[in-house]
């Protein structure tokens, strides 16, 4: 899951993962970059190394380099290696000698947990946009300083991985605003040509609601004296001022995901934005039914690499 | 202390304005709403922008990197003509590996030395890629355009990192790099390492060779060697950038938006940075909606509720009051939904402000349109600046 800071890419990771659950499918959530408030949205305490479960069928952890860098070593025989690393700080002086290292070495962890078949869906939550393409970039750039050795290795089973649109794909969430789409637009060519990563549909966060006809402050009090209910002037100038900016934004937006739709030839799933104060449970069960609900209606090529373990 | 300083003072009197904050809140646009402004006051300013959005980056005349100041058309942003005509405004793109490699050819001793650190393969690992290298280059760039004189006011937008602080850090992560006691033994002839190092450091290379390569050992030791006699540089200009930001005459905005986590970011940095000796001079809150009245959200609720029941009251004898009655229903369901996220958002802005000390505030409506042209920027700035008096 991928996308740009402020689009809410915690909240749809999250209603994926409750979609993929409501289809009895288990789910890893697996976070990458620190605190979000993912574990929030199931309405559970931060996520830690160890997992969780978030509710029933998805689980969720973090994920550090340091922690990938121990169970790798360890995993492959140099445990007194890893103790020795960990001890030193070799990490950090070795990583900035090669860039991408810590990268190669949560994505090598996460390609792991895949052969392992820790869950039928794993779902990693990514970096911001920018670095979700250095993110996914680390193995190739990496090739290129290291060319044997185990992290060598590691870069080319995690490029294999991928690669394969049977195994993984990049869902892209933005917003249905001018900057967020352009960007989502560069970011999709950019996984394309760069990694070759196979796309899901686009995911279109935060849309208002279809809000009818406008009308004007006489049309509300000419509504209320039909019904005859008492409508004072000034809840009715807020009532119209309020139905007047949904309905301005509502079109801005349709104008952006169509422009979208236009730029990038993938399918969307638009979900709402929801009034209601901050994401529990109760509003990602609402959004995975949205979610659900769409992807059924897709086309049926793209709709199987959504839901396919 | 005094009272704490407005918008005005810092874009009238600040020589240098950090623009921070985490993605997605604004911050370049707030940064070139800063620059525009000074330069309306007649200030030569100009903004370093970071990755900023295409048509900001039409409208500021940059189409691609650029790593000198580009002077935009006074026409452009002063259609008017009323900015004084000592106002100008320069903007540019921040292109980190250019800034690096003339920082390298400053502080080399001749175009050998220069050339040996560009081609190495270490060398544009960490000149582009990096982590903290684009922050430590927007930093760099800040210090050189100071140097050089002639700006007024220098605006910087500051990278999208997570970890917002990474930029005030940034400079010494090279140093501390240059200090670390392996890589010294590093910069022995080659290979003599391996014969002169101590059992300890023999071990920790032979892992590192295990897990990643000899070739990579190399290519450090390279480095190491091509860098020599320049790490003094290097350190002394590091610190001359953290005092040239703890000085007086640089200012740091935070930029946010009403959002919970934004604005809990926005706090955490402004902590932060005051527990560094930096305070933070303003809080720009972007994107707010509007408030659409005073009544509370229960109470329409309820009213959204007695009316949908009139509409199933109404529904079996008339078609039409039943059709009125979910109209307006619906009308008070939206009228509740934006009042309940005007409350949450002046909640979330109350709590930031309290927290922000002495810091100006200000807060920027939701625009119905994307900010990228100079009409927008000055529009924008209507909202932070006490031209139109709009200023918390």
């Amino acid at each position: 899951m991928a996308g740009k800071g402020g689009v809410g890419k915690t909240t749809v990771t999250a209603t994926l993962a409750a979609t993929a659950a409501g289809a009895g499918l288990s789910v890893l959530i697996v976070e990458v970059e620190g605190k979000s408030g993912l574990a929030a949205c199931f309405g559970q305490a931060p996520l830690g190394y160890e997992e969780t479960e978030l509710a029933p069928g998805v689980r969720g952890r973090t994920l550090t380099p340091d922690e990938a860098l121990v169970d790798y070593l360890e995993a492959h025989g140099m445990r007194r290696i890893s103790k020795r690393l960990a001890r030193s700080g070799a990490l950090d002086i070795v990583s900035s000698a090669v860039p991408g290292m810590k990268d190669i070495l949560v994505l090598g962890k996460v390609k792991s947990l895949e052969q392992n078949r820790a869950a039928d869906v794993i779902l990693i939550d990514a970096p911001a946009a920018g670095h979700a393409i250095t993110f996914l970039m680390s193995p190739r750039g990496l090739g290129d300083a290291v060319r044997v050795g185990p992290i060598s290795r590691q870069s080319t089973e995690v490029m294999e991985m991928l690669a394969d649109p049977e195994r993984c794909q990049v869902i892209l969430v933005t917003v249905p605003e001018e900057t967020p789409v352009n960007e989502l637009v560069d970011t999709a060519f950019q996984l394309e040509d760069r990694i070759g990563v196979q796309l899901g549909p686009a995911v279109v966060n935060a849309c208002y609601p279809d809000p009818g006809v406008p009308e004007s402050v006489d049309d509300v009090q000419q509504l209320a004296d039909e019904l005859g209910v008492f409508v004072s002037p000034r809840e009715a100038g807020d009532l119209v001022a309020a139905a007047g900016f949904r309905r301005e934004r509502f079109v801005l937006q349709q104008q952006q995901a169509d422009r979208l739709a236009a730029r990038l030839p993938l399918p969307q799933v638009r979900l709402p934005f929801l009034f209601t104060a901050e994401l529990g449970p109760p509003e990602i069960e609402v959004l995975a039914a949205t979610f659900a609900a769409q992807v059924d209606a897709l086309p049926e090529s793209s709709r199987g690499r959504v839901t396919v373990p | 202390m005094s009272e704490g300083v407005s918008f005005d003072d810092i874009v009238r009197d600040r020589h240098i304005v950090v623009c921070c904050g985490t993605g997605g809140v604004g911050k370049t646009t707030v940064a070139a709403v800063f620059a525009a402004e000074g330069a309306r006051r007649g200030r030569n300013a100009v903004v370093v922008t970071i990755d900023p959005a295409k048509r900001l980056a039409n409208t500021l005349g940059l189409d691609a990197l650029s790593n000198t100041p580009r002077e935009i058309d006074r026409q452009r942003w002063d259609p008017a003509g009323t900015a004084p005509p000592g106002g100008r405004l320069s903007a540019l793109m921040l292109d980190t590996k250019s800034t690096f490699d003339h920082l390298v050819a400053t502080y080399a001793a001749d175009d050998d030395q220069t050339q040996r650190i560009l081609s190495n393969r270490f060398y544009r690992n960490v000149s582009t890629a990096l982590s903290g290298t684009q922050e430590y280059m927007a930093m760099e760039k800040l210090y050189e355009l100071h140097e050089q004189g002639g700006y007024d006011l220098i605006v910087v937008d500051t990278p999208p990192t997570r970890h917002a602080l990474d930029f005030l850090d940034a400079p010494r992560r090279l140093t501390r790099l240059l200090d670390n006691r392996i890589f010294r033994l590093l910069m022995m002839p080659t290979r003599a390492y391996l014969r002169f190092a101590s059992a300890a450091v023999q071990r920790f290379l032979r892992t590192v060779s295990r897990v990643v390569g000899t070739e990579v050992v190399d290519d450090v030791v390279a480095f190491f060697r091509a860098f020599e006699g320049m790490e003094e540089g290097f350190r002394n200009r590091a610190t001359s950038v953290l005092a040239l930001l703890a000085e007086p005459s640089s200012s740091f905005v935070v930029v946010s938006s009403p959002r919970r986590d934004a604005v809990e970011e926005a706090a955490f940095f402004a902590e932060r940075l005051a527990e560094s000796d930096i305070p933070v001079e303003g809080l720009i809150v972007n994107r707010v909606h509007p408030a659409f009245g005073d009544e509370g959200v229960e109470g329409l609720r309820a009213r959204a509720e007695a009316l949908a029941g009139k509409h199933l009251d109404a529904a079996p004898a008339t078609g039409d009051g039943a059709a009125s009655a979910r109209r307006l229903a619906e009308l008070y369901t939206n009228l509740a939904d934006f009042r309940q996220v005007a409350e949450r958002e002046r909640h979330h802005m109350a709590g930031v402000k309290a927290r922000a000390g002495r810091a100006a505030v200000a807060y920027v409506p939701f625009l119905s349109r994307d900010v990228y042209d100079f009409d927008a920027l000055a529009e924008v700035g209507g909202h932070v600046f006490s031209r139109h008096a709009r200023v918390d």
